[in-house]
């Protein structure tokens, strides 16, 4: 083998294979492919089916109210008259929205706290109380209070929706980052003790770019499970405060309102609760074992199991 | 070296472990200082300490004339490529995360600035001198052995060319047959590249045949330095005598013979060691002054440094050039 055979053959190799081995490990989990086959598709469906489905979710139609599942209403319709599918359709896109929002937040919100909490000791004190401060905190109450006062102005700033959008987003990542941090804490302390962080740190490894490269990707397996729970923990939120009526206004569907106005008519049309719980949990289930393909494909010592 | 004990609501200090103090020795360059002990006598912590790993109590610790005892953020890290470790347990040493290839060039993304294909260039030809096929470079650390794995450690240690690598018990997590491969394998870079060890270890007999210079540590302090030949000769101090006592003998006929020194008791708690000398709870030869009053470190000719009272002290300590380091 020529020199320059050996100098250039591992490199392209390099970029190319480990992708493709995460890619190839995440497709022979069989929950995480049929997961993601399912998610992407409720992604479509949402964002392309109101085009192609074209009756309005708002349209009353008080003559064909309390109907079963017909052609021209494959859900059924609600007491109104409204159809459920595209109600459910219209729903899903602010229910995974708000529910991938607010993820994200309180995914970055726990992972820096922990992270910042664990590996800088003198931070670790009061960063540990605040956390204790907002897991202590009565959560609905708190909710309550904070869209009173900042609903009004919100709306009148971004509009009703994207203002409403804003404040739910906001209000669920701000109150359900602390399990994350507390997980995240917890796995940095230990492994700031492990030799090789020790090694990176007599190689005079800054702490910005030492956490980036050797802490995070080990503490990648809490975040990933933290985050699609925080997904279900999200929608279900939404749900809770659009009951309570403090959240999207009525008129707008998200799934969380569905299941609760029908849980009226439960006794005269049970399958009205069925398709927005049904859609609720298989979302949830879904991204559940994607972060679990997610979280052993990136693992390379269980990758080629 | 100190590290503060703390108790109660408020975390008051209640106390101090003194894991390594009043240490001072010197290394020379191009030499293997060898430095022996039992467990938790502070072995590793005079070895992390040299590398500032920690922050010293007290004292100064200077490599090449520059004292680096004191110093912090980027002025240290600028020193940083002059010495390396190789740490014990290769397992843990290395992220799982991490390919073999960025493991060695972390190093090099560090302090160089080398273009991509020179960062391999260079990783190929560390691994080609640890001895480790090329083609693993794109390999995680978990599809190699021990001996292998101590390898990569013993690469990304060189990989800036360092002058000075603390060795931290690099042969105790590994099998016996591995273990001669791996110290082959160091004495060959010393010889190659002329580096200098720190060649921490409980296992006399490695010692005996990689160092140059022994130090023997009983909890936290010195008690005997002395020439490799001088020290397994005649060692002076009743501890070195004791810990000598218990290497076994190849020949089983001198083995039969072979007179042990067995020491009665226990390590005092480095928190609350004797106010004398720190071994007279246990030595065979106490005396009643070593009970109240520490010895000091004598010199008995020939570079051999004993801290004993059987031994007055003739003459003071003798600075040389080198890495010289007090904690």
């Amino acid at each position: 083998m020529s020199e320059q055979a050996t100098a250039h053959r591992p490199r392209s190799s390099h970029a190319r294979s480990q992708w493709f081995d995460v890619l190839d490990q995440f497709l022979t989990h069989r929950g995480a492919a049929l997961g993601m086959i399912f998610f992407v598709l409720v992604c479509v469906a949402v964002t392309l089916g109101p085009a192609l489905w074209t009756l309005d979710p708002n349209t009353i139609d008080i003559r064909a109210k309390n109907q079963g599942p017909t052609l021209l209403h494959p859900m059924g319709t609600d007491q109104l008259g409204r159809d459920t599918f595209a109600q459910v359709l219209a729903g899903g896109r602010v229910s995974l929205a708000v529910g991938v929002t607010a993820m994200l937040l309180s995914l970055v919100l726990g992972t820096l706290v922990g992270v910042i909490a664990g590996f800088f000791r003198r931070f670790d004190g009061p960063l540990m109380r605040l956390t204790d401060l907002f897991l202590a905190l009565p959560l609905l109450p708190l909710l309550l209070v904070i869209i009173m006062l900042f609903r009004d102005t919100l709306r009148a700033a971004f509009g009703p929706e994207t203002g409403i959008f804003i404040l739910i987003v906001f209000v669920i990542g701000i109150t359900s980052w602390m399990q994350t941090a507390r997980i995240v804490r917890g796995d940095v302390l230990a492994l700031k003790e492990r030799e090789f962080v020790l090694a990176a740190m007599s190689i005079g490894t800054p702490s910005r770019r030492l956490i980036l490269r050797h802490i995070l990707p080990n503490v990648l397996s809490p975040i990933m499970v933290s985050a699609t729970l925080g997904i279900a923990n999200a929608i279900i939120t939404e749900s809770a405060l659009s009951f309570l009526g403090l959240g999207f206004p009525s008129d707008f569907p998200t799934w969380g309102r569905l299941l609760f106005d029908s849980t009226n008519f439960m006794t005269l049309n049970p399958e009205r609760v069925i398709w927005p719980g049904l859609a609720i949990s298989l979302t949830v289930l879904s991204v559940n074992y994607i972060g679990d393909g997610l979280r052993d494909a990136l693992d390379p010592r269980i990758r080629g199991r | 070296m100190y590290f503060p004990i703390v108790a109660g609501v408020f975390r008051r200090k209640v106390g101090e472990v003194k894991a390594v103090d009043d240490v001072s020795f010197d290394i020379f360059e191009g030499e293997t200082l060898g430095l022996v002990g039992e467990s938790g006598c502070g072995k590793s912590t005079v070895g992390r300490s040299i590398l500032r790993l920690y922050d010293i109590t007290a004292g100064e610790i200077s490599i090449d004339g520059a004292a680096i005892g004191q110093i912090s953020g980027s002025t240290l890290r600028r020193m940083r490529p002059a010495m390396q470790m190789v740490f014990q347990d290769p397992q843990a040493s290395l992220n799982p995360r991490m390919t073999v290839a960025s493991i060695i060039s972390e190093p090099l993304e560090e302090h160089t600035s080398l273009s991509p294909e020179d960062k391999l260039d260079r990783v190929g030809s560390l691994m080609d001198s640890v001895g480790l096929n090329r083609d693993f470079m794109n390999r995680y650390p978990h599809e190699f052995s021990g001996g292998q794995r101590q390898r990569i450690g013993i690469a990304r240690a060189l990989a800036l060319n360092p002058r000075f690598i603390v060795c931290d018990e690099p042969i105790a997590a590994l099998d016996v047959s591995i273990q001669a491969q791996v110290i082959n394998l160091l004495e060959d870079l010393q010889a190659e590249l002329g580096l200098t060890y720190l060649f921490i270890s409980h296992d006399l007999s490695m010692v005996r045949h990689l160092a140059s210079r022994v130090a023997v540590m009983y909890l936290g302090k010195i008690v005997e330095l002395a020439p490799r030949d001088t020290l397994y000769e005649s060692p002076r101090h009743p501890y070195t005598q004791a810990l000598l006592s218990a290497v076994p003998e190849p020949d089983p006929e001198r083995e039969a013979h072979r007179e042990r020194i067995i020491l009665k008791g226990d390590v005092p708690s480095p928190a609350n060691p004797p106010k004398g000398c720190t071994f007279c709870t246990r030595c065979p030869k106490v005396m009643d002054v070593c009970r109240t009053v520490p010895p000091a470190p004598s010199l008995l000719g020939d570079g051999h440094e004993v801290a004993c009272h059987l031994y007055p002290s003739g003459s003071g300590l003798g600075n040389e050039t080198g890495t010289n380091t007090e904690a």
